[in-house]
């Protein structure tokens, strides 16, 4: 255990550490500056805000995709189910290419979503998009393998005993998917938060509108403002940390909860 | 709970009428027909792939027949879904669910049901009380069945089907996956309760015992097909076919003719009557304890010594007859026999059948 921890201090808390001291240096007025910045406050917003939808939409559809995935078998589910990885795989800029120009006023659907009146690319729904995209392997990964092992039995002794499908599935199917569920959710959440490459192609960056935390920092850097960027991520950590701690301890209590297996 | 006296009756309960199956074009049942009466005790007993759990699945309208009819009380159920069908089910593997505590597992089937027809919450506590007294599990409400013994979980999960009044009890290999002890238990814990309650019950399997030691009736299946039903005395006793005597237990297979009603092996006479209308050729099937050992002159035909054993008082012999093929004789003898020595066997008893038949 000694060495795990050592590693995982090695490998993840020291670089955070270093962040915070960096952004120490500005001193904790500093801090508040940046953080009380209305443009900093409605990227951060934009961030988490889009993100928690995000992550919300993919673990619903990525909880579907998942249950089909196992349950039926239809020609090209294998190449359907790699295909649900692809997001893992593809450079972040390439996916954030691909979107954009699907979905710009110009493009295949961004033409048709246009004619009724709708704009995806270069506002906040295109961040969406970009953070659903990538946040949907995260889902189904979580949750098929829990699917795959759900015991057929289960659905059959609760239909014998009168309870309607749905019955069976909002008490018996679900319930102890619900673990699995938060622990997706949790990742494409974090996933959408510290997303950048994908987002910033369709996102427009409009300030105020459609800009993003993470390209703040980017902006940041590029004037040489070190600790001004150090900052803002210190602030995301903390509402990150925070968060996915939140998450855990609602998990926790789920498996408390319907995790008797 | 339904007193034993108003349900045990000559009436039926269940009726499977020319059910057929086929899974992927190999048949599982054909044009299978068998009445259940109401309040008896059926087992369904058949060697595995004889298509007795795909009967029971069909019964409970988790499987459908391709054709044929299945009749609950004299009205039409085939088209009712499982969730109508008012059948209580035991899988083999329990199928609990695991994230409520036994009472909620017991109390499932009430909850689940439409608020008209859900009973108050006091009753179904009340119920679920009894149901815990009734599988002797009183103190257990609250555990979850991660913390029971595979004997324990089988308890819960019957009284969970009990729990919905079902019109009959259905139980797939319900002692299946238990050990030996815990089997013997559950088998005749199971009789008592059904003595109790009176309710209509069908369990399937594949351990001749348990199926003659449990049941009120037993229907024998092999091959999709329904090879004879009766009480555990009649298919012991007339087994209607070789395939049936052999599925009951083991026998040896000698070639006899029949002579003046009797049956002769190897020209001596035995005790056995040869059946009516039967050809002259005959096979013989004898149970173990059906062969005595006897001086090789006295002696339908003569076998060498392969093994002994003795158990409980009597002895078990292996022998190989005369066609080689190995099988045990009991004797209560406590004659010492040595590897390779001839004995003489004495048929007395047998079952005797026309050689065309299998």
């Amino acid at each position: 255990m000694g060495y795990t921890l050592m590693i995982l201090g090695l490998v993840v808390l020291l670089p955070l550490a270093a962040l915070v001291l960096r952004a120490s240096g500005t001193g904790l007025g500093g801090i508040w500056s940046v953080a009380t910045d209305p443009r900093v406050g409605s990227a951060l917003r934009i961030s988490f805000g889009t993100s928690f939808l995000a992550a919300l939409v993919s673990t619903t559809f990525g909880s579907v995709v998942a249950w089909v995935l196992s349950r039926y078998d239809f020609p090209g589910r294998r190449l359907v189910d790699a295909a649900v990885d692809l997001p893992f795989a593809l450079p972040t800029a390439v996916a954030g290419i691909a979107l954009a120009s699907l979905y710009a006023p110009n493009g295949l659907i961004g033409s048709m979503l246009s004619r009724i009146g709708i704009e995806v690319a270069y506002t906040p729904v295109g961040i969406l998009i970009a953070m659903i995209f990538i946040g949907l392997p995260f889902a189904v990964r979580t949750v098929q393998p829990l699917i795959l092992e759900l015991d057929r039995e289960i659905e059959e002794a609760s239909a014998t005993l009168g309870a309607s499908r749905w019955h069976t599935i909002s008490r018996i199917v679900l319930p102890p998917l619900i673990p699995a569920v938060l622990t997706g959710f949790a990742l494409a959440f974090a996933r959408g938060v510290g997303e950048y490459g994908s987002i910033i192609f369709i996102a427009g960056n409009l300030p105020y509108v459609s800009e993003i935390a993470p390209l703040l920092i980017v902006i940041k850097l590029s004037e040489f403002d070190y600790a001004g960027a150090a900052a803002i991520a210190s602030i995301m950590l903390v509402i990150s940390f925070a968060t996915l701690l939140l998450i855990n301890l609602i998990q926790a209590w789920s498996r408390r909860r319907f995790g008797h297996v | 709970m339904h007193a034993a006296t108003d349900r045990i009756g000559a009436s039926t309960a269940i009726q499977v009428a020319d059910v057929s199956k086929t899974f992927d074009t190999a048949a599982v049942l054909h044009q299978l027909s068998l009445d259940v009466q109401a309040g008896e005790l059926l087992a369904l007993l058949g060697p595995s792939g004889s298509g007795k759990t795909t009967l029971l699945r069909i019964i409970a309208g988790l499987d459908h027949p391709d054709s044929g009819r299945i009749i609950f009380g004299g009205e039409d159920a085939t088209g009712l879904p499982v969730q109508q069908r008012a059948v209580g089910f035991v899988f083999q593997h329990y199928a609990l669910f695991k994230h409520l505590t036994v009472a909620d597992n017991i109390a499932y089937g009430l909850n689940a049901r439409e608020r008209k027809r859900r009973p108050p919450k006091a009753e179904i506590k009340n119920r679920v009380g009894n149901l815990l007294d009734l599988v002797k599990l009183s103190g257990f409400a609250s555990r979850y069945p991660s913390q029971l013994s595979g004997g324990q979980r089988q308890r819960v999960a019957l009284a969970r089907a009990l729990a919905v009044e079902p019109r009959v009890l259905l139980l797939d290999e319900p002692f299946g996956a238990l050990d030996a002890q815990v089997r013997k238990d559950l088998r005749r814990w199971l009789r008592e309760i059904h003595d109790r309650t009176g309710q209509t019950t069908i369990f399937v399997t594949h351990d001749q015992d348990e199926a003659l030691e449990l049941s009120d009736r037993v229907a024998v299946l092999d091959k999709g097909r329904l090879q004879q039903v009766g009480t555990p005395d009649e298919v012991q006793e007339q087994p209607v076919s070789p395939t049936v005597l052999k599925f009951l237990g083991d026998a040896v297979e000698v070639s006899a003719v029949a002579r003046d009603g009797g049956v002769e092996v190897n020209g001596r006479a035995t005790p056995v009557q040869a059946p009516a209308n039967s050809g002259r050729d005959l096979k013989l099937y004898v149970r173990p304890w059906q062969i005595r050992l006897t001086r090789p002159d006295d002696a339908h035909f003569v076998a060498i010594v392969q093994s002994s054993y003795r158990t409980q008082g009597r002895q078990r012999i292996e022998v190989e007859g005369p066609d080689r093929k190995p099988f045990v004789v009991e004797s209560p003898d406590s004659v010492r026999f040595s590897v390779g020595e001839p004995v003489g066997l004495e048929i007395i008893g047998g079952y005797p059948f026309d050689a065309a038949l299998r």
